[in-house]
């Protein structure tokens, strides 16, 4: 420890908003980041994700609202002088100095005794003794990430921000630093707070998941309890992809609701939504869908008609696309079990899912809320 | 076409390849040695020479005269220590002025920054003289500048024309665009997320620029430093202008060597003698500065 602080407090920001011009960059957010979390602020690009950040750590003034690190009030100091290091998204790292001293500038700044002691033990915590002596161009992309994460955490801060941290790095070492930074971070004990665009790294390293939109958060929750239950449509394009059918409440029948879409009905428990008439829109991810040659039985409740229109063979998995008989594309990705099986385009076929695995959303909702533009066209 | 052909029409393509960078290099190394490796043994020879007669009119004939070195020395040696103590004085207030102004238009200026490169470039659309002489103006007894300070009692002297305060502040002048140009250049390429991340690590604005700011723009403060003490000291138009016979430095000693007592080898030993100093002077100042480990 660097001085006696006392221990890791929780983060919260309260009625924080940030404008830029006209632009409300932040809208009145209100969230509590738990300490010892790993928490991850998922969103597109632009959707205040890292303006947020950037107000923690002190180089954003809100434009109103209060950020407190348990009691205290930080939201007026400047960023020398919060407990908050920050990993940049471009690592932002000294070039005019060693791997060594990199590491060691905050505890210099502070005047921390020891700090020798420190910057080995750091050193070696994210397995860079070797290159101590070096400068960050010498390094790897990779290499320096780790520097990065080593020079914020030797501060022991109360909350360490990642902005991005993943981005500039390749597929299969993106893969190994979240694994890697999962590890430190639980060692370490130290709430993380990770800004991302990518879902993916999102679920794999955070506890919680705040999905964020348009300066909102449209929803927060566990990796898993977004994912099943996505509240919002743009939760459900965005986190993972979703297949989703627009219908009205045919009736109640015991605990499920039936819904009548263009010529099917499928059911969903009554649990998932308060909606009991009208329009509703029901989802379902693509790989909870199974699809097989119509005209089979023993399969699950919720059925469908279609035809193939696409498949790609991605290896772990098959992604079908199905145009069901009124028009709509579904995707669904079936295990590579038995890959010789695969569908031709044009083979009709029948999808089916468990009426569990559905979700519900507010029909009012646009339907292409938080899909990537590429895709729509 | 047969391999054998083909091989030996590859290898002719690439000994004509690797003889093309040299071949590019002539005109350059030609220009060097007709303009600077020729007019400097020339000058060397000369500085060497011995007078043919009494007068300087008699001409001077080819010796090996090295006492020529030891007395121009020994006559002019405070005008030497003149032109480097002028010239380390005004660079110095060179780098002090062009420093906030090179930061701002590097980190603050935004659409700003191409009107104040302009206007910081803009003096040299006339010429250098001809700025010089209006200092002089400006700087003369019945002049606002003077007239103000006497009013306010902050002129001890009573004038400023024909000091060493008034040298400097021509040098000064006249050579802050090769101060704030390196500068401006080596500031900007400094990536402004760095300060951040030195405020994220604790550092006060005064340490964010003394441990980060400050060491990756050294290299525009050797180079601006170089640009404007090398030509400062070697200046002559300056002492000529606004200083008085006291504060003339090495150059006005040169130039009236040569021009008007036309003793050819005592101003080529000074040439000489200024060139060596000089070199000496930045080779040191480089390594100690160590910019080569920098970025």
């Amino acid at each position: 420890m660097v001085n006696s602080r006392p221990k890791v407090e929780d983060l919260h920001l309260v009625n924080l908003t940030k404008n830029f011009g006209d632009f409300k960059a932040v809208d009145n957010l209100t969230l509590t980041i738990p300490a010892g979390s790993f928490f991850a602020l998922l969103g597109p690009s632009g959707c205040g994700k890292t303006t947020t950040l950037r107000m923690v750590a002190g180089l954003e003034q809100p434009t109103s609202g209060q950020i407190k690190l348990g009691n205290d009030d930080i939201t007026d100091l400047p960023p020398y002088r919060r407990w908050v290091n920050t990993v940049f998204q471009s690592y932002a790292l000294f070039p005019h100095l060693t791997i060594y001293e990199n590491v060691a500038f905050g505890l210099r700044r502070q005047k921390a005794s020891n700090i020798d002691d420190q910057v080995k033990r750091m050193l070696e915590l994210v397995e860079l003794t070797s290159l101590a002596q070096r400068k960050p161009q010498q390094l790897s992309g990779g290499q320096q990430q780790r520097v990065a994460v080593a020079r914020a955490l030797i501060n022991e801060p109360d909350v360490l921000l990642l902005d991005e941290p993943l981005g500039a790095l390749d597929l299969k070492l993106r893969r190994q630093m979240q694994l890697e930074l999962k590890r430190i971070q639980t060692e370490v004990g130290i709430t993380f707070v990770h800004v991302t665009h990518d879902q993916e790294e999102a679920m794999t390293m955070a506890d919680t998941v705040a999905v964020m939109n348009e300066g909102r958060i449209e929803q927060m929750g566990s990796p898993v309890q977004i994912y099943e239950h996505p509240r919002t449509v743009f939760v459900a394009n965005f986190l993972g992809q979703s297949n989703l059918f627009e219908g009205t409440v045919a009736g109640v029948e015991k605990d499920e609701i039936a819904v009548k879409l263009a010529d099917s009905i499928i059911y969903v428990p009554t649990s998932s939504t308060e909606i009991r008439s009208g329009r509703i829109v029901v989802g379902v991810r693509p790989e909870k869908v199974k699809i097989v040659d119509q005209g089979k039985t023993g399969l699950p409740k919720n059925q469908i008609n279609g035809s193939i229109k696409n498949t790609a063979f991605v290896g772990v998995s098959t992604q079908y696309e199905v145009e069901t008989n009124w028009g709509l594309e579904i995707s669904a990705f079936e295990q590579n079990v038995d890959p010789t099986d695969l569908g031709r385009p044009g083979q009709a076929v029948t999808i089916a899912w468990e009426p569990r695995h559905s979700f519900v959303l507010d029909p009012d909702e646009d339907l292409t809320a938080g899909l990537d533009p590429t895709w729509t066209e | 076409m047969s391999d054998v052909q083909n091989l030996s029409l590859i290898k002719s393509i690439k000994n004509r390849k690797s003889r093309t960078p040299y071949l590019l290099l002539i005109p350059g190394i030609g220009w060097l040695f007709f303009f600077f490796l020729f007019p400097l043994s020339t000058l060397l020879a000369t500085s060497l020479q011995k007078p043919a007669g009494a007068s300087p009119d008699d001409g001077f004939l080819p010796a090996f005269k090295v006492s020529n070195y030891s007395l121009a020395l020994v006559e002019y040696y405070p005008q030497f220590i003149r032109a480097f103590t002028y010239s380390a004085i005004a660079t110095i207030v060179c780098l002090l002025l062009a420093y906030p102004i090179a930061y701002y238009m590097a980190f603050r200026a935004r659409k700003y920054r191409n009107l104040m490169l302009v206007l910081i470039v803009a003096p040299f659309f006339a010429s250098f003289l001809l700025r010089t002489n209006a200092w002089k103006t400006i700087l003369s007894g019945d002049g606002f500048v003077v007239t103000f300070l006497n009013s306010i009692n902050l002129l001890p002297q009573g004038r400023i024309l024909n000091t060493s305060i008034a040298v400097i502040a021509g040098l000064v002048y006249n050579f802050l665009p090769f101060m704030i140009l390196p500068l401006y250049t080596s500031l900007e390429k400094i990536d402004s997320r760095l300060i951040e991340a030195a405020g994220d690590l604790y550092s006060p604005p005064s340490q964010s620029f003394w441990k980060v700011v400050w060491p990756l723009s050294l290299p525009g403060v050797v180079s601006g430093t170089l640009l404007t003490f090398i030509p400062a000291s070697g200046d002559y138009i300056n002492a000529e202008l606004l200083g008085s016979i006291n504060n003339k430095m090495i150059g006005n000693v040169i130039q009236s060597q040569f021009i008007d007592l036309r003793d050819y080898p005592t101003a080529s030993a000074l040439s000489f003698t200024f060139m060596a100093v000089i070199l000496v002077m930045i080779y040191l100042y480089i390594r100690r500065a160590g910019t080569e480990n920098l970025v």
